[in-house]
């Protein structure tokens, strides 16, 4: 069917929408690298002069980036660990014959249709909350001091949030890799004498690593990302205790309305996003290969 | 040691009775094969051996010891499976390896065992490969390579063959009848392939609807079937069947007759017909007769036949090949041999 004519025909065709993605992408990117370099902050009017790499110094030395990138890749980190290993426990359950499994998957994956700010709502006035939360009146139950979790442990509580919402995720993917499992070699390894455990971490899991690598690489590019939990419940505190990068660019722009300042911090969130993704990629991304 | 008793066994899922009640002696160092068209219980018999399904009922016993409530593993069986079911992201030598480590197996003892195993089946240049990269014949070669290293008291073959091309079947089939008069381990082997339970059986036992038609060595079932059904599936092609009107005191309701004891004459012979389509295979020569009344008969001519479609021919058999079977497709001894009954309807 590809002939050369059918070939150069599907590549003019092709040619507005990815001149069209691509002006989406690289007029933003060009306009964040131009202001990045401007001394531009909305309440001072002026010339927006050219000032070189002053905002990448600021952005760098301050004390806020350093805090809040370590707490990015504990988020990140935390989140990931968190969903994997539950989500091969959840996937694991899942596969059993149960009753009413269909409607039991239903219900697991719900946590994944909750908008981000419902749920991070939900989790702060419901459960986490020191004097009417559900964890408060448990401790209070068993006659322990209630917690108060974005005061004592802000970035574990949003960490527990985050994962609740992308535990179902990598619960579904895992689950129906799992389902593709070849029945008989499990049934070979019962021959073979392997017990649970030989068969989970000999058959099952080499089988899962594929989805696992994917879940990873799609989980990581929307953790780097999170904010709106953030936002919605300690606003980046105690201090920058739960800040991280993306959520220090907003405060930069949007609340000392930097936006010099806020453009640098974005192309430097871009080249850690890379950074990582560089990193994965080598790390985990020969699985993906066959 | 290697035999295998089963008592009474059955297996029902539900209501449904997959096996009914059964009786069946395997003997040490037997090649049985189980024979019957696909849900006659078969396989669920073999993977009730093996210890994957739990019998509903009834004992199993290897080498006359109770083995119904023992798991696959203790049971000291080993299985190639129709899929093979190698682990994937395990080398060859890995996936031969693996019943050893998990039997705690000394690793020079692994190593050594490996080596005969792939001596054995010719496995020496793929040992370090992984299953994705060889082929069917070879990914075949390593399940029995995984199966012969634990030294089982018996194999178990569920079709092993159907995922290889006709080629490569002829030359397995060899290979595992050669394996098996080498090592002299009992093997059950299940298939659907009449020939190949032909070829490589010492014993057959055909399956028809969760019970055991017969069984005997593969000759018997070719010269003496019990009925109809075995009669029919043994054989290539299938033996030919006629109704036959009844007649007082004789209880035949219908005879069989197997192509290859079918010929065509030039003197008038018991059925007439119209040569249909003929099938050359070179050495041999199939032909779909149409004879009135009767249907279409097969018949197997030598290879060098000069008719044409559309052609009249008579057909003959002489009296002692023709099987005679009553109104249940039991056959009737007395009168498929020799004797001679009237044939013609």
């Amino acid at each position: 069917m590809a002939t050369t004519q059918s070939r150069t025909l599907a590549r003019i065709m092709l040619f507005p929408s990815v001149i069209l993605l691509l002006a989406w992408m690289i007029v933003p990117l060009c306009m964040t690298l131009y202001f990045s370099f401007l001394d531009y902050n909305l309440l001072i009017p002026g010339n927006n002069d050219f000032v070189g790499f002053l905002n990448y110094e600021f952005f760098l030395t301050d004390p806020a980036f350093i805090e809040s990138f370590f707490n990015t890749l504990w988020l990140v980190g935390g989140v990931l660990l968190i969903t994997i290993c539950g989500g091969i426990g959840l996937a694991i359950l899942l596969d059993q014959a149960i009753w009413g499994r269909n409607y039991v998957r239903i219900m697991v994956l719900a946590p994944f249709f909750v908008m981000p700010t419902v749920s991070a709502l939900v989790w702060k006035n419901m459960f986490m909350n020191p004097v009417n939360g559900l964890f408060a009146h448990f401790a209070n139950w068993l006659g322990f001091a209630p917690v108060d979790f974005f005061a004592q442990i802000p970035l574990l509580s949003i960490i527990i949030i985050v994962s609740w919402q992308w535990l179902p995720f990598a619960a579904l993917i895992l689950l129906t890799a799992i389902q593709s499992l070849d029945r008989e070699q499990l049934e070979a390894a019962d021959l073979d004498g392997a017990g649970p455990f030989s068969k989970f971490y000999y058959i099952v899991l080499p089988h899962l690593s594929r989805a696992i690598t994917a879940v990873i690489l799609i989980e990581t590019i929307f953790l780097l990302s999170i904010f709106a939990e953030i936002l919605v419940t300690t606003s980046g505190g105690p201090g920058y205790a739960s800040t991280n990068i993306t959520y220090l660019i907003y405060t930069q722009s949007l609340l000392q309305f930097d936006v010099g300042g806020g453009s640098a911090g974005g192309i430097v969130a871009v080249i850690i996003a890379n950074i990582v993704a560089i990193f994965l990629m080598r790390l985990i991304g020969k699985n993906l290969e066959d | 040691m290697g035999s295998i008793t089963l008592k009474q066994v059955t297996k029902s899922f539900g209501d449904v009775n997959v096996i009914k009640p059964l009786d069946l002696e395997i003997k040490d160092g037997e090649f049985i094969v189980f024979v019957g068209p696909s849900g006659c219980g078969k396989s669920t018999l073999l993977r009730m051996i093996a210890g994957l399904e739990d019998t509903s009922s009834g004992n199993i016993e290897i080498d006359g010891n109770d083995a119904t409530k023992t798991p696959p593993a203790k049971r000291g069986l080993a299985m190639v499976f129709q899929s093979y079911a190698l682990y994937p992201h395990m080398s060859v030598r890995n996936n031969i390896a693996f019943p050893l480590k998990r039997a705690k197996v000394a690793p020079a003892e692994i190593e050594a065992k490996i080596a005969s195993a792939a001596k054995i089946l010719n496995l020496g240049d793929y040992l370090d490969r992984k299953p994705g990269q060889l082929s069917g014949g070879q990914r075949q070669r390593v399940a029995i390579g995984r199966a012969i290293v634990r030294q089982p008291s018996a194999f178990l073959f569920d079709e092993p063959l159907s995922n290889l091309d006709a080629s490569l079947r002829v030359n397995m089939r060899l290979e595992i009848s050669e394996l098996h008069k080498s090592l002299a381990t009992t093997m059950i082997y299940v298939t659907h392939d009449q020939v190949e339970a032909m070829t490589m059986a010492d014993r057959i036992a055909v399956f028809n609807g969760g019970v055991i038609e017969q069984v005997g060595t593969p000759m018997e079932l070719y010269r003496n079937p019990v009925n109809r059904f075995v009669a029919g599936f043994i054989g290539s092609p299938k033996m030919n069947f006629i109704d036959v009107k009844p007649v007082d005191g004789d209880p035949t309701r219908s005879i069989g007759v197997r192509p290859e004891h079918l010929k065509v004459t030039q003197e008038q012979g018991l059925w007439t017909g119209k040569v249909g389509v003929i099938e050359h295979l070179g050495s041999e020569t199939f032909l779909h007769v149409h004879v009135d009344g009767v249907g279409t008969l097969t018949i197997k001519d030598d290879g060098e036949c000069p008719l044409q479609y559309g052609d009249q021919v008579n057909l003959t058999a002489s009296q002692n090949k023709i099987m005679h079977f009553d109104k249940e497709g039991v056959t009737l001894a007395s009168l498929s041999w020799g004797d001679n009954a009237v044939v013609a309807q």
